[in-house]
């Protein structure tokens, strides 16, 4: 049974991210018991599974690793994996909030020694690759994992597989018998992180992402150009495995459209801007990329980092949302159609890979979140000023780059560590 | 110059987003468009249109008053909605398309052979006749369109399914003589003048 001691004087964190790390450390640095939840089985969200940051191009990992640093020197903070919080009731100063915690089979004996990995035969999808590849059924999530714990994945479990891991566990961390189990904490005020999702590619018809093998996602990208990601780092394209060497990116791919996202995602053509460098990165001097757009959204800094790339020479960029992707049969290439906007030309320009530059869809929209938590028409969190011990952080609030959304899971920290101030001072 | 035409050319001289918006079916949507160009890529007959909708909207917008309204462009459209499902923006593009169309028609600056256009204007004539759409009477009033000898032409090569079609019983020739209209032919004219009225005033065509 998880044992933890939460106080109305407690805040609680709900997403392990960059944006809920961030709340959860400057709120414990400032003296303030916390309890971070985290739906995955570790901490870093989809941060973690980026190859670079722009506008800098530094990797972030390590970012990542001084979080984790500051994250294990305080004593503070109390990390639960594996949990969702499926309820939330009370007022400002006093909530109670419900919790629920996935059994990880694993327990804090692991050393994160392999050795059950190498025991299991079976196979998952990767999550953590965005289903690219496949990982043992006994995996450590990936390579930066907090908390650096294997995970049993529930398909092996009362099977000969997981048996075999735990034979093969020299430190008796293998624990089949661990159960879900329902947790009640009492917290004083909240900050919700739970980010965001890239938008469901399928739903855009004409670019045949359902279809299609070379036409992949701009975090699926992302995971290619990672030497930790499927490819080990080559820009391979999944029809063949051949080098992509003349990549289209598609901008505003569910974003800025009535049909799919209302709102600007903010992030994609920044993106996809740093993305181009990847292609030249990996590709040398032969490889093209070409970006179709309908204006490129670089905003205030991030402006001269736009312009860098626009002087290069092997990145083109067409004015043009394209209007429908077909595939060539013979060689998987795909054709990009459409008529630009600087000219009214029609074009019918082929491809080695395609990458749609997929829109933030907040993380919030459709989960059953608690009736206090206001959203906007995109399904962003709104601070409710009614009841005000509730307050969202990063892309669950807005579309936000890393920069943006640290700042704002600050901000939400603040807020909360006011509520449950007023609670220390009210309680003396 | 027709008198609407110069009429229109007096009252919004310059501007002819204006002109759009309050006259064309749907103009009030032209300022909309955000040239994204989904709509001219998704066309199916996008390849023969001389300017496709996206330049439409932004020739709207830059005042090429002539150059839109008798291009043959809009008259290309054949309502298959891509345009519409499509639009990011949710532009109802094809009622647009045929908002301008109609408009250009009206104004007598249409392109006067355009296949389209003579097919709807024999069409309009023929149903609020009778109120109903004598099919034989159209069908070969569209025969003739390119002269008499064409028509005539067009009528033999046609002739297997004309006769083919009365056999089945789907064509009477008697419809050639008179024709059956519907009960209250002079309720339909009324109703159509009284359509024709309201459409002036909310268009501001009396002015």
């Amino acid at each position: 049974m998880t044992e933890i001691v939460a106080t109305n004087q407690t805040i609680l964190v709900v997403g392990g991210g960059i944006s809920g790390m961030t709340a959860a450390l400057e709120a414990a640095e400032c003296g303030k018991q916390v309890v971070l939840v985290e739906k995955e089985a570790s901490l870093g969200g989809r941060v973690s599974q980026l190859y670079r940051y722009f506008p800098k191009l530094c990797h972030p990992t390590c970012g990542l690793e001084i979080n984790l640093r500051r994250l294990k020197s305080n004593p503070r903070i109390r990390v639960v994996t594996l949990a969702e919080v499926t309820g939330l009731t009370g007022k400002a100063g006093d909530y109670t909030a419900t919790v629920r915690v996935s059994p990880r089979y694993v327990n804090e004996n692991c050393t994160a020694c392999g050795a059950c990995g190498d025991a299991v035969s079976s196979e998952v999808a990767n999550t953590f690759n965005y289903s690219l590849n496949k990982s043992k059924a006994a995996y450590l999530p990936h390579a930066m994992a907090f908390p650096q714990r294997y995970v049993l994945d529930p398909s092996i479990i009362g099977t000969a597989e997981a048996e075999k891991a735990k034979a093969a566990c020299k430190y008796d961390a293998v624990d089949l018998g661990m159960q879900e189990e329902t947790l009640s904490l009492k917290v004083g005020a909240v900050v919700w992180a739970t980010g965001w999702k890239p938008y469901d590619a399928n739903r855009i018809q004409p670019y045949g992402y359902d279809r299609f093998a070379n036409v992949i996602t701009s975090v699926e990208f992302e995971r290619l150009a990672d030497p930790h990601g499927p490819t080990g780092g080559k820009l391979l394209r999944p029809s063949d495995g051949k080098e992509a060497k003349n990549v289209a990116f598609i901008q505003c791919a569910g974003s800025r459209d009535e049909n799919h996202l209302r709102h600007c995602s903010r992030i994609c053509c920044m993106a996809s801007l740093k993305q181009t460098n990847y292609v030249r990165e990996k590709g040398g001097e032969n490889a093209r990329s070409t970006v179709y757009y309908i204006d490129i959204r670089a905003i205030d800094r991030f402006e001269d980092f736009y312009q860098k790339v626009l002087a290069d020479p092997q990145v083109k960029f067409v004015k043009s949302k394209v209007a429908k992707i077909v595939e060539d049969a013979k060689t998987g290439d795909v054709v990009l159609h459409g008529v630009d906007t600087e000219g009214y030309h029609r074009y019918a320009n082929a491809h080695d890979l395609c990458v749609l530059a997929v829109g933030m869809e907040p993380s919030v929209k459709g989960m059953d979140i608690p009736a206090e938590i206001i959203a906007d028409s995109s399904g962003f969190l709104e601070i409710n000023s009614a009841t005000a011990g509730v307050f969202g952080a990063g892309c669950a609030t807005n579309a936000l780059d890393v920069n943006r959304a640290v700042q704002g899971a600050t901000a939400a920290a603040l807020r909360a560590i006011q509520v449950v101030n007023r609670v220390a001072r009210a309680e003396g | 110059m027709s008198d609407l035409n110069a009429q229109a050319v007096a009252k919004y001289r310059t501007n002819f987003l204006k002109e759009v918006e309050e006259r064309v079916e749907e103009g009030e949507w032209v300022k909309m468009c955000m040239q994204c160009g989904v709509c001219s890529g998704s066309c199916p007959l996008g390849p023969y249109w001389a300017h496709p909708p996206q330049e439409i909207f932004m020739m709207i917008r830059a005042g090429r008053r002539d150059e839109v309204l008798t291009s043959d462009s809009m008259w290309m459209c054949t309502s298959c909605y891509n345009c519409i499902v499509r639009c990011p923006r949710k532009l109802p593009i094809t009622h647009i398309m045929h908002g301008l169309a109609n408009y250009a028609h009206r104004l007598g600056l249409a392109p006067k052979n355009q296949p389209t256009r003579v097919f709807a204007t024999l069409f309009w004539n023929n149903l609020i006749r009778t109120g109903r759409v004598n099919e034989l009477k159209l069908s070969l009033a569209l025969y003739f369109k390119d002269g008499f000898k064409q028509g005539i032409q067009n009528a033999l090569n046609m002739q297997k399914t004309g006769l083919g079609l009365m056999k089945a019983k789907r064509l009477n020739p008697f419809e050639l003589f008179s024709g059956h209209g519907c009960k209250d032919k002079k309720g339909i004219a009324a109703m159509l003048k009284k359509a024709r009225e309201i459409e002036a005033s909310r268009k501001h065509f009396a002015n």
